[in-house]
């Protein structure tokens, strides 16, 4: 006789989202949607200003609008408000100004909260917004990066005397990662020196942020759009002193983040100190254009880049300046964004010389802080651009460059010469397969014909090969940064009479699947249905701890204490098992779903009898406490390094400037895949974004500080009409360190994309000249480069 | 306050609005109808999108925050929430946004589907560049679109071959089939009836 087969493995197969069947008929519970008897609306009065001080508020004429229960500004709440928090303090001596929600004297960028209304309708209170007056007296406004730290600079906070928020250097010398970058660089044959600029981008999740808080009862009820809802619960606790236990947050579906949501932010503190003030349900719910204006912005950094290198391509030393714009404040984890940066601007080279520096400046703008990626696609931009230019300059293949200081196939791991190391890889085999889906000799033959012909369109193909570091992180390495939280991650299971079974996770999905991609796994390890999985998430009440969703991170570390979990379970279940067939735990074995006695295929038991045997508890031996419900705790013991290889060919027309990406071709390495459907979906929309920062977005700040895209209309996210399909092809290390081999992707798409098309417009114009453009680029842009170049 | 009579998903309803009141207010706050979203302030996102009928009784789509309540007086609305048969089958592009991973985080997919419906009412097999340009209105920050116009392309055979033409609607290939390795990914295949369905 032969064991049954158990059920075919669900890990590794493209099952549909469970999530979707609410979200395709519109039974969700965004938190917009959440509505309570007797709740009032805030609105809240935005600056108009970059930098003033505000000498006056009346809020009498908004008191007087119908249906206004309650009009308050920063003076009237100043004891009480407390100062939103930053977790990253990235050096000892970081420069941390007080951020009230609601400015109190001063304001320190447009669109900043001057004062707050609640009313009995949200119309009611807009009206009465538009009725408070407010005097302001204009103090200069600081802008420009380079400007900000020279000597005799205006200051975004005068009582620090500085708009320098920190300086953080790593050297690989001193360090002891690696060799002298100075050095290296004095005494290179060939040195190449760039600039470049990540423009201001805006996350734009499409679910604009909302928030709910509910006083009445014991605790605090609070509903938010946000990523991060236990982080939110531990902090709005501290900063409001309402004690933790007091407090429950419940991060609903959440539509979209990329970062935007990973904040404490202003709104939900000034909705909790509403509900507070009024013992009232209080609603906030920001429109399209106060998002654009006051939820943080990401990258907006100047790199000042220096390669030396060897006659025959090898790099020798790498050293990066940079200037961060942090912004008014320090954000949440806005500080460290460039810190997780300096890590992967060696990417996947064997660079033997390391020196970073960065300045955190203040300016009169919103705080910039994660953007999807956060600090990695910065560093792999301005890496993998200056690569191309290396090439350039030997008159090499970019492939080859990147071929020539690679870290190969057979030695990982791989200690960089930041001091990390990398679990696995095969670069040489994602760029092979990547070349063959491009056809690249054949596109590179077209180049040649079109160069030859002077064709008014040229062909440019554009590499990027990348790696980044995912699954943040061993806790001690945070801390060693200086992170002010861990990196570990929980899941609980709990297996229910009937054998049913919910899953409760410490992470906080919005998009990613995790109740798809969860169930799956645990379908697979405890031998039950797809379907008799519930995933529970985001409510701190159910799931009480946890670090939420960034970074890549769920699946990377969450996704292991869930493996976790599902084992103890098993160990839980096999003493039950034993008892009912009457034999010792030591002899049973979990195959295929059953639980059975060694050596013997017959009258096995499934998790569903032991967990009925353990509901009914009528006869277990002592000593077993009858349930099979189990917790785990991961602390991951490194990073997970995903990887891959892109390809872009674009048509650069250069009489009118204008760039049509024709192939796109992204190679992905995530380690081992759970649902490959959703790990093509994440790889599609973090292209696009990647494509997005490359060719069309940018927030714009005027020479007084007004955001000029400040609605949809000026901040121009692409359409369906501007964006190519992509071809998606995998291979796979598996992350050594994980028992499912899983990597992470959800930035994967975004860290590689932009230099792979910028890369493809530079390559089709260096014939005319043209080493650099700066993004998003334009037709203007790339119309002026060729004038440029050409002249 | 004016009294306005608009029937939404199927069911008659009066009330009294004010008459700044958008067409996306009135569903969401007076009638209870949150599937409907919004997601701008300046008409840009699609995130509202529902169908209205046109004086002629057409169902075409319109973004439910550029319409004012009394604009919608006397007219017949469908919402996402109405889309799918009274016996709650799911609409052919409901299953298709399903069954193509056509969706993330959801925010923009109510929208998004309303917008494919009317498109395909429109052109009943749009080309991939049609569907690019057919949904030009509304916006998505997840999936750069690849999924999106892949359900709409799996839509219109589905409709097209429901609507009983004498032979079977050819297959569509998927956007990009032939070069993405993934298109030929282990899908298993979801008989319809097993397409989940919430429970009310
Ligand atoms: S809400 Fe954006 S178009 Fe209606
Ligand atoms: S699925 Fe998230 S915005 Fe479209």
């Amino acid at each position: 006789m032969t064991i049954t087969e158990g059920p075919a493995l669900e890990v590794g197969s493209a099952r549909r989202r469970k999530e979707d069947a609410r979200l395709i008929t519109g039974r969700t519970t965004w938190t917009e949607n959440v509505t309570l008897p007797g709740m009032l609306h805030l609105a809240i009065l935005r600056s108009p200003m970059a930098h003033a001080r505000i000498t006056a508020i009346d809020v009498a004429p908004a008191l007087a609008v119908k249906g206004v229960v309650d009009v308050f500004s920063g003076r009237d709440v100043a004891d009480v408000q407390g100062s939103l928090p930053c977790a990253w303090p990235v050096t000892e001596d970081m420069v941390r100004p007080d951020r009230p929600p609601i400015a109190v004297d001063e304001v320190r960028f447009m669109g900043e909260a001057v004062a707050v209304v609640a009313a009995r309708s949200r119309a009611a209170a807009l009206d009465a917004i538009a009725a408070i007056e407010v005097d302001y007296e204009s103090l200069p406004t600081v802008l420009d990066l380079e400007a900000a730290i020279a000597d005799d600079a205006d200051l975004v906070h005068a009582d620090k005397g500085t708009n320098k928020g920190y300086t953080w250097v790593f050297d690989s010398a001193a360090a002891g990662t690696g060799g002298d970058a100075a050095a290296a660089i004095d005494g290179a044959e060939l040195v190449i020196r760039r600039r470049y600029v990540q423009q201001r981008l805006i996350p734009a999740f499409m679910e604009p942020r909302s928030v709910v808080v509910d006083p009445t009862g014991d605790v605090y009820s609070i509903w938010s759009a946000t990523q991060i809802p236990h982080i939110l619960r531990f902090l709005l606790s501290v900063v409001t002193g309402t004690p933790e236990h007091k407090v429950r947050v419940i991060a609903p579906d959440v539509g979209g983040g990329f970062g935007g949501k990973l904040q404490v932010t202003p709104e939900e503190l000034i909705t909790f100190i509403a509900a507070r003030r009024l013992g009232k349900p209080v609603k906030f719910t920001e429109s399209r254009s106060e998002s654009l204006v006051s939820a943080h912005h990401g990258r907006d950094m100047i790199q000042d880049v220096e390669l030396a290198a060897r006659r025959d391509g090898t790099v020798v030393g790498l050293r990066v300046k940079l200037l961060a714009n942090m912004g008014a404040y320090m954000g949440l984890v806005g500080p460290g964004v460039p810190i997780l940066g300096a890590f992967m601007y060696n990417a996947i080279y064997k660079f033997p010389a390391y020196r970073f520096e960065c300045v955190g400046v203040f300016t009169n703008t919103v705080i910039t802080d994660a953007y999807r990626g956060a600090g990695r696609p910065e560093a792999t931009y301005a890496i993998e651009r200056i690569m191309d230019e290396l090439a350039d300059e030997l008159g090499l293949d970019p492939l080859e460059v990147r071929r020539r200081n690679w870290i190969n196939a057979d030695e990982f791991p791989f200690t960089t010469v930041c001091g990390l190391q990398y679990d696995s890889g095969d670069y040489a085999k994602a760029t092979d397969r990547a070349m063959e889906l491009f056809g690249y000799d054949e596109l590179r033959q077209e180049q040649q014909a079109r160069r030859d012909t002077g064709d008014s369109v040229q062909l440019g193909i554009g590499v990027s090969t990348y790696t980044e570091m995912c699954g943040l992180a061993p806790s001690r390495v945070l801390g060693s940064l200086r992170y002010g939280a861990g990196g570990w991650e929980t899941a609980s299971i709990r297996v229910l009479p009937t054998g049913r079974v919910e899953v409760v996770t410490g992470t906080s999905p919005h998009g990613q699947g995790h109740e798809t991609a969860w169930s799956q796994i645990v379908a697979d390890q405890l031998g039950v249905a797809f379907d008799d999985v519930e995933v529970l998430h985001g409510d701190t009440r159910t799931s009480y701890k946890g670090l939420d969703t960034y970074g890549s991170r769920s699946l990377a570390v969450g996704g292991i204490a869930l493996y976790n979990a599902c084992q103890k379970v098993i160990e839980k279940a096999k003493p039950v098992a034993a008892h009912m067939l009457e034999c010792d735990p030591a002899d049973i074995e979990f195959t295929g779903g059953q639980f059975r006695v060694r050596g013997n295929p017959d009258g096995g038991r499934t998790l569903a009898d032991c967990s009925l045997a353990v509901f009914a508890a009528h006869d277990l031996p002592d000593g077993i406490e009858p349930t099979l419900d189990a917790d785990a705790v991961y602390d991951p013991v490194n990073f997970s390094f995903p990887h891959g290889t892109h390809l872009c060919a674009t048509e650069v027309d250069t009489e009118t400037g204008r760039v049509t990406i024709r192939k796109y071709v992204a190679v992905d390495d995530v380690g081992r895949v759970i649902n490959p459907l959703i790990v093509e979906g994440q790889v599609h929309g973090g292209v696009a974004q990647g494509i997005a920062q490359a060719l069309f977005e940018e927030a714009v700040y005027d020479s007084d500080g007004n955001l000029m895209t400040g609605t949809f209309v000026d901040y121009t996210l692409p359409t369906a009409a501007d964006l190519p399909s992509i071809v998606t092809d995998r291979t796979e290390s598996p992350a050594p360190d994980h028992p499912l081999g899983t990597k992470g992707v959800g930035e994967a798409g975004t860290i590689a994309s932009t230099p792979a098309v910028v890369n493809a417009i530079v390559d089709a114009l260096r014939p005319l000249g043209v080493h650099d453009i700066a993004m998003p680029c334009t037709p203007e842009r790339v119309w002026r480069a060729v004038q440029g170049g050409a002249a | 306050m004016t009294r306005v009579s608009i029937k939404v998903d199927g069911v008659d309803y009066e009330d009294d609005v004010e008459p700044r009141t958008l067409l996306v207010h009135h569903l969401r706050e007076q009638l209870g109808k949150v599937g409907t979203v919004v997601g701008c302030d300046t008409s840009n996102c699609g995130a509202c999108t529902v169908l209205m009928s046109d004086a002629d009784g057409h169902q075409r789509s319109v973004k439910s925050c550029s319409v004012l309540a009394v604009q919608a007086n006397d007219r017949e609305i469908i919402t996402i929430e109405g889309l799918s048969g009274p016996d709650r089958t799911l609409h052919p592009v409901q299953r298709a946004f399903h069954q193509a991973h056509g969706l993330q985080c959801g925010f923009c997919t109510p929208g998004m589907i309303m917008a494919a419906v009317d498109l395909l009412e429109e052109n009943a097999d749009p080309s991939e560049e049609e569907i690019r340009e057919g949904l030009e209105g509304n916006l998505c920050r997840c999936t750069g679109y690849q999924n999106i116009v892949r359900a709409v392309r799996e839509a219109s055979a589905e409709i097209r071959a429901g609507h009983g033409t004498a032979e079977p609607a050819p297959p569509t290939p998927r956007a990009g089939e032939g070069e993405t390795p993934d298109s030929g990914l282990r899908r298993e295949d979801v008989p319809d009836e097993t397409i989940p369905q919430p429970v009310p």
